[in-house]
């Protein structure tokens, strides 16, 4: 293809991959350095129907102006990322150099909000992308040597989990393990511990957060890889059984070195989509217990007075910075098979 | 305000007879012309005031009303804007915090002057000098108390938070019920009202006078976490999924002897979808008080309006007279149970009685500090350790601050 030809044909995606994705990143970059102005407060005396007091009150006039002089707010470098939401350098610095042993030092530095998070949203993502592809893929395996008749009803009840919004989903899930729900009524009667609760439960919150997020992230890996064993050659199949390969062997040796590529692919959107779990934190009420990256976002922007524009932010770029750390190994491993492929 | 909810089939019920009468009858508000549109939070009475304000339409008067348990969020950036998405936003003293940081809301001296001859003095919330909103009801959480239970247990009515815990003790030692007390512990909102509840009354501030500098980690900050968890001994195990609506299904079902809750709820707990047996053994009480301290340890609210600055002076007016025909003696006449109403001519109920004793104890109003909000963010999200158990009192007030100061450096007040 000519390079004009080229040229004129992506231009459509360049702008709107310039509009919808470069753009809202440089700003959430630049909004994250910055924080708002320093309130002018003043003195007041403020009366209601339960009596007069005298309470500090912000001066409007006096911050409209600062505000107008300088709209983005006081600049602050990096402050806002190294902060005790955020990275927490200095407390991170205090605890290692005040804690008697390595373990004292990790249980502190876990009580921080972003490493709390952090850990969370890792364990996440390690946990449920492997589990939810090999449950894909076997959900895939077993579909494909159902009788067609059956095929369609089983295929629309694999997708199920992601057809339902997670929001429901997880609520859903959150209702019957509750005290009073199937779920959990049943857990509370088999270990004979009526505290064991998803509030009081640290450990059961978790392992409800993984088993939903394994349930909701297998039909996409199902769907790819259905569609993927259909490619599978017949005639290398059959040469295998001639040869006397049992099933297993046949899957091992024949169909799983054929996805592969599609694996990385499945792979790569799975780790992206699972860094950015929030619905079930929100949908289990999991905050006392486990919270995520995107949690933190969401939680600033939704305070009691005023949105943390720029504690937000900072979350947002450490997350994209975190997704492309994730990324790395899976784009390096792409790279390398377009150039073998090439050669 | 969270602690406002009603059980759904009162809140239908009242929704249905307001429809009806509002169809029926079509005020004369005295309005030439203009534009009412009321954000609200979602309860009974504020359906009630916003229904009553809809009266005032007319064919040069609009008046549309959107009440929604979303209006913290929502009032700041639509009041922003030029021309303002609303004009009226109802407030309670929370809230209205933050329209005032943003200077929003407009002064009301000359509006009350020329459309308020209805309103009572104690209903102007003014802000250095300057009328700034008009409250027409207020709330508080109170004691719910089991006249029944407590006699069978033989012991008083609790004054104190102290004897709150004996009481319970006696009540579990008789047999009675194994988990006799119940709070509104669910992490988020409803929990770090309860800290600022119970630490109010120590009589301590929360911050140094003048200044954005939490002073809460002192030997009452130890004390009130130390007693909320006291309280959670006896309790129910599911503790911290209650919040205020599920308080009153508990109380309800007969699972709790003594509770403190908000008296907006106190209606419903006793009125003709409640429980009979439970409704009539149920009593209420001022808040108790903690710690030595004479006030009830609980905070005082007000729920009112304001006007958007954003908007014509006509529409501006026109809102102003919507709302005091919405709150006007005629609304109280017609529902005295529904609210511990500031207006004119209000009768207290039986349901009322809470409230008032709480009010007449002298108990604090919630604090009006342009950074009290993120305190009670910072309380929302950090006491969930303490409360589940998995930390100490002194790290949960560390973190507290340290949340908090963060928070309010960002914001630019220290």
């Amino acid at each position: 293809m000519p390079h004009k030809t080229f040229f004129w044909f992506i231009l459509p995606s360049v702008v709107a991959m310039i509009l919808f994705i470069a753009l809202p990143i440089a700003s959430v970059v630049i909004q994250s350095v910055y924080v708002e102005h320093e309130r002018v407060l003043v003195e007041v005396e403020n009366c209601g129907p339960f009596g007069c007091s005298t309470e500090v009150r912000v001066d409007t006039e006096a911050t409209e102006q600062l505000r107008s002089e300088q709209p983005l707010g006081r600049f602050n470098g990096l402050g806002t990322y190294l902060n005790r939401a955020h990275l927490a350098v200095e407390e991170v610095g205090t605890i290692v150099s005040t804690s008697a042993s390595i373990g004292e030092a990790l249980t502190r530095i876990y009580n921080l909000p972003f490493y709390k998070a952090f850990l969370f949203t890792l364990i996440y993502c390690f946990v449920v992308t492997p589990l939810g592809i090999m449950l894909g893929f076997t959900i895939a395996l077993a579909v494909n040597t159902i009788p067609r008749l059956l095929k369609g009803p089983v295929i629309f009840f694999s997708l199920l989990p992601m057809i339902i919004t997670p929001l429901i989903g997880s609520l859903i899930l959150y209702w019957m393990f509750s005290s009073n729900g199937i779920l959990g009524a049943t857990l509370q009667t088999l270990f004979n511990d009526p505290t064991l609760t998803l509030r009081q439960s640290p450990a059961l919150t978790w392992i409800t957060l993984l088993v939903y997020g394994v349930w909701t992230a297998a039909p996409f890996s199902f769907v790819v890889f259905y569609a993927g064993l259909q490619t599978v050659p017949g005639d290398t199949l059959e040469s295998a059984m001639i040869d006397g390969a049992s099933r297993w062997e046949r899957v091992r040796f024949v169909i799983i070195p054929h996805l592969a590529p599609l694996a990385t692919f499945v792979g790569l959107v799975q780790l992206m989509d699972n860094f950015r779990v929030f619905e079930p934190i929100v949908g289990f009420s999991s905050e006392a217990s486990a919270t995520s990256l995107s949690w933190l976002v969401f939680n600033d922007l939704v305070g009691q007075d005023s949105q943390a524009f720029g504690s937000a932010a900072a979350t947002s770029v450490i997350t994209i910075l975190g997704v492309v750390i994730l990324l790395t190994p899976v784009l390096i491993r792409t790279w390398r098979d377009f150039n073998a492929k090439g050669a | 305000m969270i602690g406002f909810k009603t059980t759904v089939p009162a809140v239908l019920g009242a929704a249905a007879l307001i429809t009806l009468t509002a169809g029926v009858a079509l005020a004369d508000c005295g309005i030439e012309s203009g534009s009412v549109r009321i954000l609200s939070n979602d309860f009974e009475a504020l359906r009630i005031v916003n229904s009553m304000a809809e009266e005032c339409a007319s064919d040069s008067v609009t008046v549309t009303a959107n009440a929604t348990a979303e209006h913290k969020n929502i009032q700041g950036p639509a009041l922003t804007i030029d021309p303002a998405e609303y004009t009226v936003a109802v407030v309670a003293n929370n809230s209205i915090v933050s329209l005032l940081n943003e200077g929003l809301i407009r002064p009301l001296d000359d509006l009350v002057a020329e459309y308020g001859d209805s309103l009572r003095p104690n209903q102007l919330i003014s802000v250095d000098g300057k009328v700034m909103a008009i409250a027409f009801m207020a709330n508080s959480q109170h004691m719910f108390y089991r006249s029944d239970i407590l006699e069978q247990a033989g012991v008083d009515v609790p004054t104190s938070y102290e004897e709150v815990l004996a009481a319970a003790q006696a009540i579990r030692d008789a047999g009675l019920m194994e988990y006799p007390l119940a709070a509104a512990d669910k992490p988020g909102w409803d929990l770090a009202a309860e800290f600022v509840n119970m630490y109010l009354g120590t009589g301590d501030d929360f911050f140094v006078p003048g200044s954005a500098e939490l002073a809460i980690d002192n030997e009452n900050g130890l004390a009130t976490l130390e007693m909320m968890r006291a309280m959670t001994e006896f309790m129910d195990p599911d503790y911290l999924t209650f919040d205020a609506n599920v308080l009153n299904q508990e109380w309800d079902a007969g699972n709790v002897a003594i509770m403190t809750q908000w008296g907006s709820l106190a209606g419903a707990a006793t009125g003709e979808n409640a429980n009979p047996e439970i409704a009539a053994n149920t009593a209420f009480a001022a808040a108790p008080t903690f710690h030595g301290g004479s006030t009830p340890a609980v905070a005082l609210w007000w729920d009112g309006f304001t006007i958007a600055k954003n908007i014509s002076d006509e529409d501006a007016a026109a809102s102003f007279q919507a709302m005091v025909h919405g709150a006007s003696p005629q609304t109280v006449a017609a529902n005295p149970n529904v609210a511990t109403w500031l207006v004119e001519g209000y009768e207290p109920g039986p349901a009322a009685v809470g409230v008032i004793a709480t009010a007449n104890g002298g108990a604090r109003a919630y604090p009006m500090q342009p950074y009290m909000g993120l305190l009670h963010t910072a309380l929302s999200t950090e006491l969930a350790e303490f409360m589940a158990g998995q930390e100490d009192a002194e790290q949960a007030l560390a973190d507290v601050k340290a949340a908090y100061s963060t928070a309010a450096r960002e914001a630019g007040f220290l």
